[in-house]
């Protein structure tokens, strides 16, 4: 246990205090543990990612240049990808890379690694994704409290409106909304003089609908699921005890209401992470961004095996990272749990 | 005459439910002094919960104070504004709830819950209370409390947190302490500690305590003074060896003959009281026990009796009073603790259920 004198105000120490001897020899242990399951994980990615591309129909050439190939072209192409070998063969040759870090050569760039390619999405993809992030947690948190504080008035009404329509329309009908009515129309009624960029992606004002459009989804979750652990935490005996002790409502609702309505919230947070990653694939093709979302896209599209794998072994790194840093922040604003 | 800390005055709370208005608390009024200990009993759902939460303003909705007065020393509580009602809150009375295994917030320092409870308050500085916090651990008897101050509630065992809560309740050295069932979730050991050291508190510290319970044991060992409350009402007030000896309301009789007793003849058989309290939202008419009454004459049925004085200090809401009831239909309510109506309907089912799983 950290010595000292017991810490009111500043949070960290006060949280890291909270981790006697054997909660971080135990949280250490985890960690490791946690990461060393990843390798199976991953390698069941492979392998279930590589079962579906290879059953499924067509092949990298099909569309190739947008005309057909002849077949000795073809057969060509396939010896020099090795895609002339039984499919066992591939796959151990893939494990195999892999294992070296060599996530292979793509089919439809010539001439580029995939880490290559993912290396230039993944600046615009991690932009989007962590803004997204950053709107999320206070927004979704905010509306979340609001709604539950003023339980059946018209501001809980609207908050859950809202956060009902943003969860029940996909983000491609919402992304090509905003551009009809933001970029379009705005772009009409003001003459060009002020609208939002739909096309063209750059680090400015173009990623305000891209964002929005990619945020609100979770938004809507997040702010519903706060609302429903903080009303019922709001009914529980210790907040009566608060108000019994007479604090006032700012140290009852900060300090024994919220502290424990936003466990379950950062919970879901993790998951959430994944959905903004695996959810830029449709945001990235709506507003033309070239992150790794749409690269993933449009290697499905042309079969890009290589390119498929690569992005797919990404994601569920990211997933599990994803998870893994919940599972730890739990033990810092839990103290009941345990990690086994 | 002792001084009158706590006088609660024809107090209505009533529930405004979807189904109708509950009378919780229905005109309501008793008095505490400085330093005594008074007893609040009664069934399960006869307001005395809602009393106590009444007095710090902390009824829940849809529950509203509709009509009387509380005065603590000569201020109306319910007319306090948010302010007061804070500042009065923990200060001036504390309250200590049933159930020590949720009344704590389970993800902060025991320490800090008992800190915080001085800090809202301008009693002590924040000095005081940090130490405070240690020398309110040791004197409920919580061994090391200088580190179990930095446990968790999950660290602590049920005893071990109804002590906290109350080492909580007496932070702020409040006059009034309502301790709303503080026994009840706990082993009987454990009860017995904490019985014991609540009237060590108030012995020590001359702290008035309002004791919720429906444990007579409890009530004879540490109060002085009863109210028994019925279908919120107050049916009998009086002090406690005189409620005890003699108590003249057939509910307060049916309530203490309830309770077996070692040193009496085990041939008696307890009384159970028939049926349910009734529903508040739709009371009968007339005195509210006369449904489960075993002496019940026919004035009860219309006419609800007042309170009136029965004894020196003790007052019963009764036309009949026990004094008054021959022995021979004493015997008989003994004997027919069951009505036999309710017998014979417990009978049927079960008549029923044989026929069955014999075919």
């Amino acid at each position: 246990m950290i010595a000292g004198r017991p810490n009111r105000g500043a949070l960290l120490p006060a949280r890291l205090s909270a981790l006697t001897d054997s909660r971080v020899g135990s949280l250490v242990f985890f960690i490791i543990r946690r990461i060393l399951w990843m390798i199976p994980i991953v390698f069941f990615v492979i392998l279930i990612t590589f079962l579906l591309m290879h059953l499924a129909q067509g092949s990298p050439w099909d569309k190739a240049g947008g005309r057909q190939l002849s077949a000795a072209v073809v057969n060509n192409l396939n010896i020099k990808y090795g895609l002339n070998k039984p499919e066992y063969q591939q796959f151990e040759l893939y494990v195999w890379n892999v294992l070296h870090f060599d996530f292979g050569l793509s089919y439809q760039y010539e001439g580029k690694t995939v880490t290559g390619l993912i290396a230039e999405g993944i600046p615009y993809t991690a932009t989007l994704g962590v803004l997204a992030f950053i709107i999320i947690v206070p927004v979704g948190v905010g509306l979340g409290v609001l709604a539950a504080l003023r339980q059946n008035t018209r501001v809980d009404y609207i908050t859950m409106g809202f956060a009902t329509a943003a969860a029940s329309f996909p983000n491609f009908v919402i992304g090509a909304l905003m551009v009809v009515v933001f970029s379009v129309l705005m772009a009409k009624w003001t003459q060009h003089s002020f609208f939002l960029p739909a096309a063209d992606f750059g680090l400015d004002d173009h990623l305000i609908m891209p964002v929005i459009t990619l945020a609100l989804l979770p938004i809507a979750y997040t702010a519903r699921l706060t609302r429903a652990s903080t009303l019922d935490t709001i009914r529980q005996d210790f907040i009566r005890t608060a108000w019994a002790k007479g604090l006032t409502e700012r140290l009852v609702v900060i300090k024994h209401v919220l502290k424990n309505s936003l466990i379950p919230v950062v919970t879901t947070l993790g998951p959430t992470f994944a959905f903004l990653v695996t959810g830029s694939l449709i945001v990235e093709t709506v507003f033309n961004i070239p992150g790794i979302g749409r690269a993933f896209v449009t290697a499905v599209e042309s079969r890009d095996y290589p390119m498929i794998l690569g992005t797919t072994i990404l994601f569920s790194i990211i997933i599990a990272i994803a998870n893994l840093v919940v599972d730890v922040t739990y033990v810092f604003i839990d103290p009941r749990v345990r990690l086994a | 005459m002792a001084q009158t800390l706590l006088q609660v005055e024809d107090l209505h709370t009533q529930f405004f439910t979807s189904r109708g208005v509950v009378r919780a608390v229905d005109g309501v009024s008793l008095h505490i002094d400085v330093g005594e200990t008074l007893g609040v009993v009664g069934e399960s759902g006869c307001g005395k919960t809602i009393t106590a939460l009444s007095i710090l303003r902390l009824v829940p909705d849809p529950g509203k104070i509709v009509s009387g007065r509380i005065l603590f020393r000569g201020n109306d509580v319910v007319k306090m504004d948010d302010d007061e009602i804070r500042d009065f809150r923990g200060n001036d009375v504390a309250m200590i709830f049933q159930d020590p295994m949720t009344s704590l917030n389970p993800v902060t320092r025991i320490g800090s819950q008992i800190e915080e409870a001085m800090t809202a308050h301008k009693r002590f500085t924040p000095e005081q209370a940090k130490s405070r916090v240690i020398e309110l651990l040791t004197r409920v008897r919580v061994p090391s409390a200088e580190t179990r101050a930095k446990d968790y509630p999950h660290q602590f065992s049920g005893g071990m947190r109804q002590r906290a809560m109350i080492a909580m309740g007496l932070a702020n050295e409040p006059s009034l302490l309502i301790a709303d069932e503080p026994t009840t979730a706990l082993d009987v050991t454990v009860q017995a500690q904490i019985i014991q050291l609540m009237k060590q508190l108030n012995r020590e510290l001359g702290t008035a305590m309002m004791l919720i319970t429906h444990n007579m044991a409890l009530v004879a060992s540490l109060c002085q003074r009863v109210v028994v409350m019925y279908a919120g009402r107050v049916v009998e007030e009086g002090p406690v060896e005189q409620i005890f000896k003699s108590p003249q309301h057939p509910y307060t009789w049916s309530l203490l003959r309830s309770v077996p007793r070692v040193d009496e003849a085990r041939k008696d058989r307890l009384v159970s009281i028939k049926g349910l309290p009734p529903d508040l939202s739709n009371p009968p008419p007339g005195c509210k026990f006369h449904p489960r009454c075993p002496f019940v004459i026919d004035r009860c049925r219309v006419e609800e009796p007042p309170l009136g004085e029965v004894g020196p200090d003790q007052v019963a809401r009764c036309w009949v009073l026990m004094r008054n009831v021959s022995e021979g239909d004493v015997a008989t309510a003994k004997q027919s603790s069951i009505s036999v109506a309710a017998a014979e309907n417990l009978k049927a089912p079960v008549a029923d259920i044989g026929t069955k799983s014999g075919s």
